[in-house]
């Protein structure tokens, strides 16, 4: 019998030769703990920089929202934060991310085991379509080869309740994981992602192709979210960034122009390009 | 006032009737009309078929026909399809089996493994390779692979049952060479390139985000395959082996150059067997007597019904598993 | 549960399994094409170009023999058979890419398909009844009546994607002129997508051009050079790939090495078309 501390346990061991402890009882130390940090990131795409030199700190139980302008990086700053890019031919990384002290580009760790850990939400509801809604909410925990019913039920519903979708799709959950609506879908998306426990969730503009409603259920979601996990969203809605992030980086040109709380970078930018994007005179 | 004289004219000036109405009217007439001709062709192959093969159905009875085992145009003129419509289902069948994975593994490496200059030389040799006309494959079987498969397997195979196993014998067959097994994997041969090719055009559909969404959930890069890739692509690999199928179905010379032809049940594993194609490319061009070149003629119209289901079924398998925009139909 | 390192494993060896895979399908189809090329290659003399083939008794005797006239019949039948197919092709894929409205279009697809799908000696076979049976004898005509039947959909199927590719603003560039439709599609969308519609001959010609099967019985074949050059369609004809079958199953040791010359002339055909239509469809991306 397995357990969820288990599947943490174990998914602690499968963590290269780092780590002794990692994840568990660090959510209820204080409310501003950093949970992953940049230090001087910079992405290259063959000649082409992506984003330079980027130091950035992600607060747990918080939402980091990174706004700017398109093309600005901030899409390709979260993909360093899972090693994504590692997928891309000629891309070029330097510099550090850390994950509770750790660097998560330190060539003994494994990016399968870092992708479990820091979870990923994309631009477009990415359910596996020949999977039923179970099994794609499940998928994460078959991977490392749990078999056992009930741990699955369970754990599937913890991650559709958390992803408030259990109620809608609860009496179908063995219909195909593309048979319910695009929000449904991100939702789903979401509860996939939660369903392994991860300590960091990166979305990326994870609204943009939903409609208000939809998106707006998202946010609450948000909302909930951050009480438990460290979130990172990318958006190109400022509005979104506000509502829902409690710090907020500006982008611009593949740099960090600034990274403050969400309130005083609205309310009171330091930069001159901050407030000028704020304000709409470009983007 | 000197510009606005020219415009003036030129509005004003006739247009020819082609380019009024009547251009269109003629050009869309002589396009339906090429059009409308190779829809008459299909129907034709159709009709010319059955009409062809009228004398022999009705001679045997449809049923009778299809039934039949005796294949004899020498003494009794009697024509029965069954040998070659088992034969070739047989052959296909097995050479399918015997390429598929091989083919849709070489497409996963190409897709996903190799790197992109190996990726890009290995699938034009796949295109290149399928494009080989299918006599060219069958002068290397007659004289190279049959002659060797007959003394490294057949013989060696042969003598040990003869020793051990006496009972094996009649189901081997005669090791000359020239017999179902060869032209089996021979078929499997030719159909890899195209099966191969088939798979990676459903592969280049999987998108983006299906693959990192599986790599996000901590996928190995095999698991992601089989998590995201293959489900997602699984429409156009089970269309392509299908088609793969119907291919074989009709391949025609290299089978006839080494299936070793002969046209009487039952068929052993190793001896001569016969196929629809091969029968019609062998026996046409000698047939004599109405009959028989009338029942040579139902053995195509069979040909014909059994390529148009497969092809059939591979149209109605992508669309009812094809997979388009992320949701599932 | 799994740990990481059985899945790593069950990684390596999954990748080590498609390695292996890839060397042991490509193998025999590399060697396949090396052994035709290399016994072609010391098969072939001058003869083989200027000489025809004659009687079995020519070659044992060691007169010289070849197959020109194989390779003369070949070039008439593939011609007559482009002749043929290339304005059917032609016209049934503007009639799919031009006026996908139509009414006919989608069982004009459907047709073509079937057609396209269809194995080749069967087109063999409705050649012989269109055009041997009425004519009474094995011709080049029925030859190239017979390839064309194999050309013709690959041609329509080519024409439309080809087609397809140009934007539809471009056509509707052309109407907001004034330009009539036929105009837009011959003097605007054509040229624009002229090296994909001859990628499209090309790729349906070097198709056709390996069939043997449908030449068995409609062109037949021909020892000889025929006395007069209508001949070569009205007469039966010698074209490579159903030589080539001939000369590997006759009893003839001599005529087995013209057959691997015979191999090799041909597949340097086909696959000189082929990959010519290859780099000239790739020339057109990159541009």
């Amino acid at each position: 019998m397995y357990d969820i501390s288990d599947i943490k346990e174990k998914a602690g061991d499968q963590i290269d030769g780092t780590s002794g402890t990692s994840g568990s009882d660090k959510r209820t130390e204080g409310p501003a703990t950093i949970r992953m940090e940049t230090k001087d990131l910079t992405v290259k795409y063959g000649e082409v920089t992506g984003v330079r030199n980027i130091s950035l700190p992600v607060y747990n139980q918080k939402a980091t929202a990174l706004i700017g302008p398109s093309g600005c990086g901030k899409s390709t700053f979260l993909r360093a934060l899972n090693r994504m890019h590692d997928l891309t031919r000629n891309a070029v990384i330097s510099g550090e991310v850390l994950l509770d002290g750790k660097n998560i580009y330190h060539p003994k760790v494994n990016p399968v085991v870092i992708r479990r850990k820091i979870g990923m939400v994309f631009q477009k509801p990415t359910p596996f379509p020949t999977m039923s809604i179970f099994d794609n909410v499940v998928a994460g925990l078959r991977l490392v080869g749990i078999r056992d019913k009930n741990l699955l039920n369970e754990v599937c519903e913890r991650a559709l309740r958390q992803a408030a979708l259990w109620d809608e799709v609860k009496d179908r959950l063995s219909s195909a994981g593309g048979s319910i609506s695009g929000g449904q879908q991100q939702r789903l998306s979401i509860a996939r992602a939660l369903a392994i426990d991860p300590e960091v969730i990166l979305m990326d503009e994870p609204t943009s192709s939903l409609d208000p409603l939809s998106s707006s259920k998202i946010e609450e979601l948000i909302h909930e979210l951050k009480e438990k996990y460290a979130i990172v969203i990318v958006t190109h809605n400022m509005q979104q960034a506000a509502r829902v992030s409690d710090y907020t980086a500006f982008f611009y040109l593949g740099e960090l122009v600034e990274f403050g709380p969400t309130d005083q970078l609205f309310t009171n930018p330091v930069h001159q390009r901050t407030e000028e994007y704020l304000t709409g005179k470009f983007g | 006032m000197q510009n606005q004289h020219t415009t003036g004219s030129i509005a004003e000036k006739p247009v020819s009737i082609i380019y009024r109405w009547l251009g269109d009217r003629i050009f869309l007439t002589v396009v339906v009309a090429l059009g409308l001709s190779i829809i008459l062709l299909a129907g034709a192959m159709a009709w010319v078929l059955t009409g062809e093969s009228g004398m022999a159905l009705k001679e045997f009875g449809v049923i009778g026909f299809l039934t039949g085992t005796t294949w004899d145009p020498g003494v009794q003129f009697r024509f029965g399809a069954l040998p070659f419509i088992a034969g070739t289902l047989i052959t296909s069948v097995l050479a399918l089996a015997i390429a598929f994975y091989p083919a849709v593994a070489v497409a996963i490496f190409i897709a996903e493994y190799a790197p992109r200059w190996l990726g890009y030389i290995i699938e034009n040799l796949v295109h290149l390779i399928a494009a080989v006309p299918s006599v060219v494959i069958g002068i290397w079987g007659i004289f190279v692979f049959a002659p060797w498969m007959r003394d490294t397997f057949y013989f060696p195979l042969y003598e040990w049952a003869a020793n051990h196993q006496p009972s094996l014998l009649p189901v081997l067959g005669s090791p000359i060479g020239y017999g179902m097994a060869t032209a089996i994997i021979i078929l499997a041969l030719m159909i890899i390139p195209f099966t191969t090719a088939l798979t990676r055009d459903a592969i280049r559909q999987v998108p983006k985000e299906q693959r990192e969404a599986a790599r996000a959930l901590g996928a190995t890069k095999w698991e992601m395959i089989r998590m995201a890739v293959i489900p997602y692509s699984r429409g156009g690999i089970m269309a392509g082996a299908i088609l793969s199928f119907g291919r074989a179905i009709g391949e025609t010379m290299a089978v006839a150059m080494l299936i070793g032809n002969n046209n009487n049940f039952p068929f052993s594993v190793m001896g001569p067997a016969a196929t629809m194609p091969s029968v019609i490319v062998n026996e046409f061009r000698e047939a004599v007597g109405n009959l028989h070149l009338s029942s040579l003629m139902a053995i195509g119209l069979v040909l014909f019904v059994i390529s148009l289901i497969v092809n059939l079924i591979a149209a109605y398998v992508t669309r009812k598993l094809s997979i388009t925009g992320g949701q599932s139909i | 549960m799994k740990t990481l390192r059985q899945r790593n494993i069950r990684d390596y060896f999954m990748v080590g399994l498609l390695y292996v895979s890839t060397i042991v399908v490509l193998t025999p189809l590399i060697i396949i094409i090396g052994y035709v090329i290399v016994n072609g290659i010391s098969s072939i003399n001058i003869d083989f170009f200027t000489q025809e083939l004659g009687s079995p008794a020519r070659a044992m005797q060691g007169r010289p023999t070849g197959l020109v006239h194989t390779i003369l019949g070949t070039l008439v039948v593939d011609s007559l058979a482009l002749i043929i197919a290339a304005p059917l092709g032609l016209g049934a894929g503007v009639m799919l890419s031009e006026y996908p409205d139509h009414k006919l279009n989608p069982l004009l697809r459907v047709m073509n398909d079937t057609l396209n799908g269809m194995p080749a000696i069967l087109k063999g076979l409705l050649a012989f009844a269109l055009v041997v049976k009425p004519m009474g004898a094995f011709s080049g005509l029925a030859g190239g009546v017979a390839l064309a039947f194999v050309m013709i959909p690959i041609i329509a199927r080519s024409t439309e994607s080809a087609l397809m590719t140009i934007p539809w603003s471009i056509r509707e560039a052309g109407l907001a002129i004034g330009l009539p439709r036929w105009r837009v599609v011959l003097s605007t969308v054509m040229p624009a997508a002229r090296t994909g519609l001859v990628t499209g001959f090309l790729i349906a010609f070097a198709r056709a051009a390996g069939e043997a099967a449908p030449l068995m019985f409609t062109s037949f074949g021909n020892n000889y050079l025929p006395n007069r050059w209508t001949g070569m369609i009205f007469g039966p004809v010698d074209t490579l790939p159903q030589r080539l079958y001939s000369l590997a199953i006759s009893p003839y040791k001599e005529w087995h090495a013209m057959g691997w010359a015979a191999g090799v002339v041909l597949l340097v055909f086909v696959l000189g078309l082929f990959i010519t239509g290859r780099v000239l469809t790739r020339q057109k991306f990159k541009v």
